[in-house]
């Protein structure tokens, strides 16, 4: 099990050496740190086990006098009356949501990787002027720039459009930033070999570097998904018509309606958790590296 | 050692690939290329990110409300206003309390989950994701849960559940700001969402730390425990810690996601991104004193990064690759 992480295999030869167990500190024998450990891992799980119980549960069980560890009867039913429901379209607002994060996804890793790339590696006297520009603007926090922002897109007339929800976002100066960072890093020879062979820049850049990145895009395309999916503040300025909601401002609504139908909302919070567990789950690799490597979080 | 590659390329190249006239003229010139390359990330940038910050810095010198393209200037009148109005300063204020409290509490938890799994021989891997899964949960789907079901006020809500077994009464966590509970049902949730991603940033970080360190030290006499932790593996987190504390500012200012969910219908505990939200797109569409806030944020915001970076001593964040 240990083994499919990379990170595992390096610490590994540590593992033998005895001073390791000495680490962060003698203070705990070795069960004290599993029931530490397991006592964590607990409560960082009890959020999860109320979603699905409530998911699956009638609202009955959910409101009942004595807390039911799990539903008696397990409720399939709530999904289908979940998407039969007419006062919200949660269909629609799930499509909304996987057009958006993956057209996040697609248009920030081609704009940013390829501005990383012409800044890391493409010889022009002014290029560093240029990198301080898209430097400047990691001094200014995103979110404090949502009201112009939300202002020249109205102005636009992209309001309660895909433009309106994706285009603003792609052009993340630290996404950019950090593919400068890992292009410095690429190994100059390969792209040489590259150019002796005839390719240009862009050749090299698309048949030599990109297929020899794959794990670094990899890892910037699940972070970049995962905050494309759970984004909300510019989602909500912007969907302002049911019609095109993100499944982030659907679940917001369902908390400021006035009739409140437990089981419904805990089955819609599931379902919009559900697609992001998956990318956890099998490209948990990547995110962790990508993390580690990086260092910092888009 | 570029600049002789690029000197020899292109006459290779003449000679090879005739019938390829628009590569050859990409390769030809470098700085065509490089705005080839930068090019449509620089436009994007300079509409969606320059032209708003511009536009902003000018809509908060003039009265504009209900409009962007206003033509009385006001001076600094907005900015006045904002400084002046309780409710934004009482934000600022409350905010900065929040900043101090909760990111020593998130650096401490997520430093302390990675020296737990650092140390595990077995389930590492499972341990890590649990603490990790939180990652992919967003801020409105974790304040859903907290609001309707741990914190709900409610009887039937968890903590009340767990509470009313040692007969305690139901706890109005969030609809009531005497005493304000409503903070421990922010920052539990906050913590949840964030401490498993800086953990990764310390396991990182903590496999990094060369084992000599620690031989020596054992040689030297140091007890493992709290000496070396103290004398060995803190100071050797320093690059990542300071890291970690600037992300973590930057975050808790830009509070909104959880706020603006769990706290909807209330008066207290807005965020100062919040407070603009309703000056800017509420009702009274104030976009010139939206504005001013948002600037005003901004410099406060540098000003307690720069502050942060001057204390714990940083410049750069190399060590961050």
């Amino acid at each position: 099990m240990t083994t499919t992480i990379p990170k595992v295999r390096k610490s590994a030869p540590k593992a033998d050496t005895p001073s390791r167990a000495g680490r962060g500190g003698g203070v705990m024998s070795s069960t004290g740190l599993y029931i530490a450990t397991g006592v964590a891992a607990l409560l960082f799980l009890i959020p999860f086990y109320i979603l699905v119980r409530n998911a699956l549960s009638t609202d009955a069980e959910i409101t009942g006098e004595n807390w039911k560890l799990f539903p008696t009867d397990i409720q399939w039913g709530n999904i289908s009356e979940l998407f039969s429901d007419e006062t919200v379209p949660f269909a629609q607002t799930l499509w909304n949501s996987a057009v958006v994060a993956t057209l996040h996804t697609v248009g920030v890793l081609l704009v940013c990787s390829l501005a990383g790339y012409g800044l890391a590696r493409i010889p022009y006297k002014h290029a560093n002027k240029v990198f301080y520009a898209v430097l400047g603007t990691l001094m200014v926090p995103t979110a404090v720039t949502f009201v112009p922002s939300f202002v020249l897109v109205s102005s636009l007339g992209w309001v309660d459009t895909y433009r309106g929800l994706i285009i603003p976002g792609l052009f993340s100066g630290f996404t950019c930033f950090l593919f400068r960072q890992y292009f410095l890093g690429f190994p100059k020879e390969l792209e040489e070999a590259a150019r002796m062979d005839g390719l240009g820049y862009w050749g090299a850049y698309w048949r030599v570097v990109v297929p020899n990145s794959l794990n670094f895009f990899a890892a910037m395309a699940t972070i970049t998904f995962i905050a494309g999916w759970n984004a909300f503040l510019w989602p909500l300025v912007i969907g302002q018509d049911p019609s095109s909601w993100t499944v982030q401002v659907a679940l917001s609504s369902y908390m400021t309606n006035q009739t409140v139908v437990f089981h419904m909302i805990f089955m819609a919070t599931a379902i919009s958790i559900l697609p992001l567990v998956f990318v956890f789950l099998f490209l948990q690799r990547w995110l962790v590296q990508g993390i580690a490597q990086t260092g910092i979080k888009g | 050692m570029s600049t002789t590659t690029k000197l020899d390329v292109p006459d290779s190249a003449t000679a090879k690939a005739s019938p390829a006239k628009p590569r050859r003229g990409l390769r030809g010139s470098p700085t065509l290329t490089f705005w080839l390359f930068t090019g449509p990330f620089l436009i994007g940038l300079a509409i969606f990110v320059y032209a708003p910050i511009l536009w902003s810095l000018w809509l908060s010198f003039f009265e504009a409300r209900f409009t962007v393209t206003p033509d009385k200037f006001v001076g600094f009148d907005n900015y006045v206003y904002m400084l002046t109005n309780e409710d934004f300063v009482g934000s600022l204020g409350t905010f900065t309390v929040f900043a101090a409290f909760i990111v020593p509490t998130t650096w401490a938890l997520s430093l302390g989950l990675a020296l737990l799994v650092n140390r595990l021989r077995f389930m590492r891997a499972f341990f890590r994701s649990v603490f990790f899964l939180p990652t992919a949960v967003s801020y409105v789907a974790a304040s859903l849960i907290w609001k309707m079901s741990i914190f709900s006020g409610v009887r039937f809500g968890l903590m009340n559940t767990v509470l009313g077994w040692f007969g305690v009464e139901n706890i109005a966590w969030l609809i009531d700001p005497n005493p304000p509970w409503y903070w421990l049902v922010i920052v539990t949730a906050r913590l949840w969402l964030q401490s498993g991603f800086y953990m990764i940033l310390f396991i990182a970080a903590l496999q990094n730390i060369p084992e000599e360190l620690y031989e020596a030290a054992a040689i030297d006499g140091a007890k493992s425990g709290w000496q070396t932790f103290w004398y060995i593996t803190l100071p050797q987190l320093r690059a990542t810690s300071t890291a970690v504390i600037l992300l973590l500012l930057v975050a808790a200012y830009q509070a909104f996601d959880e706020f603006f969910n769990l706290l909807s219908k209330t008066t207290w505990g807005r965020p100062p991104l919040v407070e603009l939200y309703y000056k800017a797109l509420g009702e009274s569409q104030d976009y010139g004193a939206g504005s001013a806030g948002a600037l005003i944020l901004t410099v406060l915001i540098c000003a307690v990064t720069l502050l942060q970076g001057k204390i714990m001593g940083f410049g750069r964040g190399d060590e961050s690759k």
